[in-house]
């Protein structure tokens, strides 16, 4: 049996939404909050239900900052910054490819951004 | 005290008063950094994805390198840190990647995290000590209100990074404190300063460093310390000069041997 969207998410993240109590700690966690359309806790409910579809098309993809609050503070190990991951690595796998391309650095650059910031944009946003 | 060194491009280039002061003061500890022979970029970002084989190999090749060499793998940049150091637990606990990684890179005996991956930080604290380094200080930065900031990526998760308490941290303060300094506490010191985003949303970067700056202010703090190129960067850039952002071993060296102008 072909493998669903549902599995993929959750063989990509390595995390398990069934531990999910729903307590909410993660998006109370998360310094992306207000900039987000789904939250992480969101992430967690609508996985575990299946809804991936609008998740693949949520900006909340692009506005997590790998921090690991959500990680760390919740209390049931669930992992909802790896399921942003994964869900942002299924759109630039087998869509998009790149939402940052090359040309556009110099534009975003100035003379004393570090390597690390070039780098760690590219290993977010390209495949 | 022998080491092997990963410095990480960034402190290669934009960040060579991280990696020039911390070799100086390892000097005057005792402490040999080798540097990890022909090593590569680490990436900079941890793939989470757990189906990520290639992204994880530069910093498996510098895990193996201090294998063979049989010593500790030290690194600096909080991004390398994080990165290094749950790459080896993945190589440790994970067997299917652990065979993936071996499979790319020919070994016949797979790496699985034999290495002990240590931050410069963790090496002062644990191998020469903050007493040892108290008595070394020539030149205290006595009265010096110094925040402390650790940001997310030394810090979480914390069951890998192992790196102090990740709600109240305190190795820097302790630092500080051996020299001769008065660390300022304030609550956003753990708190993420969008460092990734600083690229492709600096107006996010800009809200969560300006909290930062903020919450360090209103505690009193003069300057900030950091370990890492991109918070340096992000916050010395929002900062408009009011609060100084050094590297941590930039005050370490002006404590131990006086004379680059912060102390
Ligand atoms: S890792 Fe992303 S989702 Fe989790 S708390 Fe940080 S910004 Fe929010
Ligand atoms: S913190 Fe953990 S348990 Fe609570 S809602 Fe978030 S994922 Fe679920
Ligand atoms: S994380 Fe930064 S410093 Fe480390 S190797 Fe990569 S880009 Fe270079
Ligand atoms: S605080 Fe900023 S630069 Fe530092 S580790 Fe976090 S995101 Fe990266």
């Amino acid at each position: 049996m072909p493998e669903t969207t549902r599995e993929t998410v959750l063989r990509i993240s390595g995390t398990n939404t069934r531990k999910c109590m729903l307590c909410g700690k993660c998006s109370g966690s998360c310094p992306a909050y207000d900039a987000m359309d789904y939250r992480p806790h969101q992430f967690v409910a609508m996985v575990e239900r299946g809804e991936i579809a609008p998740l693949l098309q949520s900006k909340s993809l692009y506005a997590c900052m790998s921090c690991f609050a959500c990680v760390e503070r919740c209390p049931r190990g669930v992992q909802p910054a790896s399921l942003i991951e994964a869900l942002r690595a299924m759109v630039l796998r087998e869509r998009e490819h790149t939402r940052l391309p090359a040309q556009l650095i110099p534009e975003l650059i100035d003379a004393g951004t570090p390597q690390q910031a070039v780098v760690s944009a590219f290993r977010k946003l390209s495949k | 005290m022998n080491y092997y060194y990963y410095p990480g491009c960034t402190l290669k280039t934009k960040a060579k008063a991280l990696d020039a002061s911390a070799r100086a003061a390892a000097e005057c500890l005792g402490v040999t950094l080798t540097e990890v022979p022909e090593w590569q970029c680490c990436g900079a970002v941890y793939p989470m994805a757990q189906d990520e084989v290639a992204a994880r190999l530069s910093a498996v090749r510098a895990l193996l390198a201090a294998r063979e060499a049989g010593v500790p793998l030290v690194t600096l940049c909080s991004a390398c840190h994080h990165v290094i150091k749950r790459v080896n637990a993945d190589m440790a606990k994970n067997p299917d990647l652990r065979q993936k990684a071996a499979n790319y890179l020919g070994l016949s005996t797979p790496y699985a995290g034999e290495t002990k991956v240590l931050h410069y930080l963790e090496v002062l604290k644990n191998d020469v000590g903050f007493e040892t380094i108290k008595q070394q200080v020539k030149h205290p930065l006595t009265g010096q209100k110094i925040g402390a900031y650790y940001g997310c990526l030394l810090l979480r998760p914390a069951d890998v990074m192992q790196f102090d308490d990740p709600e109240s941290p305190t190795m820097l303060e302790d630092l500080l404190r051996a020299l001769g300094a008065a660390p300022v506490d304030y609550d956003q010191k753990n708190e993420c300063c969008a460092g990734y985003l600083s690229l492709t949303d600096p107006a996010a970067a800009s809200r969560r460093t300006r909290a930062i700056l903020t919450s360090a202010r209103e505690a009193g703090a003069e300057a900030l310390v950091t370990a890492c190129p991109l918070c340096q960067y992000n916050l010395s850039r929002h900062s408009g000069g009011s609060l100084p952002v050094y590297y941590v071993t930039e005050l370490l060296e002006a404590a131990l041997k006086g004379g680059n102008g912060h102390a």
